[in-house]
């Protein structure tokens, strides 16, 4: 499991608006193509200068996919990222604070402690 | 030598811009009550009549990433823009450019690096709302010098709450120490409770209003003994998932000194969080 990934992921995607539209609209295209041509991408280095071992795991894979943002707390993805980046695609279809309080309730099975974050 | 204008240490809240701003029926019910309480925070500001600012706060995950993150940043450079993409979406907030003051950013570098903190720099640093929030409200014609500081609550592992009281401290003296005659605020920004992205986010009130109240008479009777007692990295998550960004008040205690009792004290019960002011003059308060 790469906790690790998964925030990148979510960091890469949010500060991009096309990305975030495109996450939005095509979930599991977007997935695939993010983890074949960015996965290992060393953010601050040139092109050629790539990482060679990160991978989601299926697990990993499959959360993403499906947008699933309890199962990415349950993994430890940060929910700060996540939670920034489900608000940005998926606010604009609801009425005030009204998605963010769902988000919150959807995970109102988590107790203390919740899953580690650090990475 | 530099004289310590200001101690402030708040909460840094990114819908204050919009909800201040909104008219009509976008503008919240409770939107004149918390402006009226930051008018008269940034009055106390205003009086103490700084030339610099210090301004510590925390990046989320914007310019600093897992690949290469530091524990403690201090940015050095002629201009800091500010504000992100995200927040602009999210918040509504405007782009900004501060000016820096680079001799004090070298002197902070050079005697914290010197002091046993072994301080991160930055030449090219575009801060975010934990440094931007208190620009608005405090000092919303941004006209200062700024060094920024920021620090690590955000992604574990963290320092020990006991290193950001220590920063504090030095932070301080390291002012008081900078052979310039200028009058320096030193500002922070940190959280009560909070919790992001989990189950107890957006309520009526912040997560935990017993801790919010603990948290509030420790800072403004300056009892970093009594905060230090109760509060470690395990007991920040009861709080909250986000509570972390309390040792940013933490390291503002220090700044404000042992037993040091704020000159300004208030608060402002919003749903999500409690909004928390606070003021201190070191050198008494100004006419």
């Amino acid at each position: 499991m790469s906790k690790y990934l998964l925030g990148k992921f979510l960091y890469t995607v949010d500060r991009d608006p096309e990305l975030v539209e495109r996450y939005r609209e095509d979930p599991a295209g977007t997935v695939d193509w993010w983890e074949r041509e960015l996965a290992n991408k060393i953010l601050n280095c040139t092109a050629q200068e790539r990482s060679t071992w990160l991978e989601f795991t299926e697990e990993e894979r499959r959360a993403l996919r499906a947008q699933d943002h309890v199962a990415l707390f349950e993994m430890g993805a940060h929910p700060f990222l996540t939670l920034t980046l489900f608000i940005a695609m998926f606010e604009r279809d609801h009425g005030p604070l009204e998605y963010q309080k769902a988000y919150g309730a959807a995970l109102k099975d988590m107790s203390l402690p919740y899953p580690d974050i650090a990475t | 030598m530099a004289t310590v204008a200001a101690v402030i240490a708040s909460t840094h809240h990114p819908f204050y811009y919009r909800a201040s701003t909104s008219s009509g029926p976008e503008r919240p019910p409770f939107a004149d009550e918390w402006v009226a309480k930051i008018e008269a925070f940034r009055e106390t500001l205003t009086r103490a009549r700084p030339n610099v600012l210090v301004m510590v706060g925390s990046d989320h995950f914007h310019q600093l990433w897992l690949d290469n993150m530091p524990q403690f940043l201090v940015g050095k450079a002629p201009y800091f823009d500010a504000n992100w993409h995200n927040e602009e979406r999210e918040f509504g907030l405007p782009r900004m450019t501060l000016r820096g003051q680079e001799d004090l950013s070298a002197h902070i570098l050079r005697n914290g690096l010197d002091a046993d903190f072994d301080l991160a720099f930055s030449n090219e640093l575009r801060i975010d709302h934990s440094i931007t929030c208190p620009i608005i409200t405090l000092r919303p014609q941004a006209d200062l010098p700024i060094v920024p500081v920021y620090t690590n609550i955000f992604a574990p592992p963290l320092p020990q709450p006991k290193r950001f009281v220590q920063l504090g401290r030095a932070i301080r003296s390291m002012v008081e120490s900078w052979p310039e005659d200028k009058r320096v605020a030193i500002i922070g920004t940190g959280h009560l409770s909070l919790e992001l992205g989990g189950p107890r986010q957006f309520g009526e009130h912040g997560p935990d209003p017993e801790f919010d109240r603990k948290a509030v008479d420790w800072i403004a009777s300056g009892d970093i003994e009594g905060c230090l007692a109760e509060v470690t990295l395990d007991s920040l998550h009861r709080p909250g998932n986000a509570t972390h960004g309390f040792m940013d008040f933490m390291l503002m205690m220090g700044v404000a000194g042992d037993g040091a009792k704020a000159d300004h004290v208030d608060s402002l019960d919003l749903f999500h969080t409690m909004e928390a002011y606070f003021t201190w003059y070191p050198d008494g308060v100004p006419a």
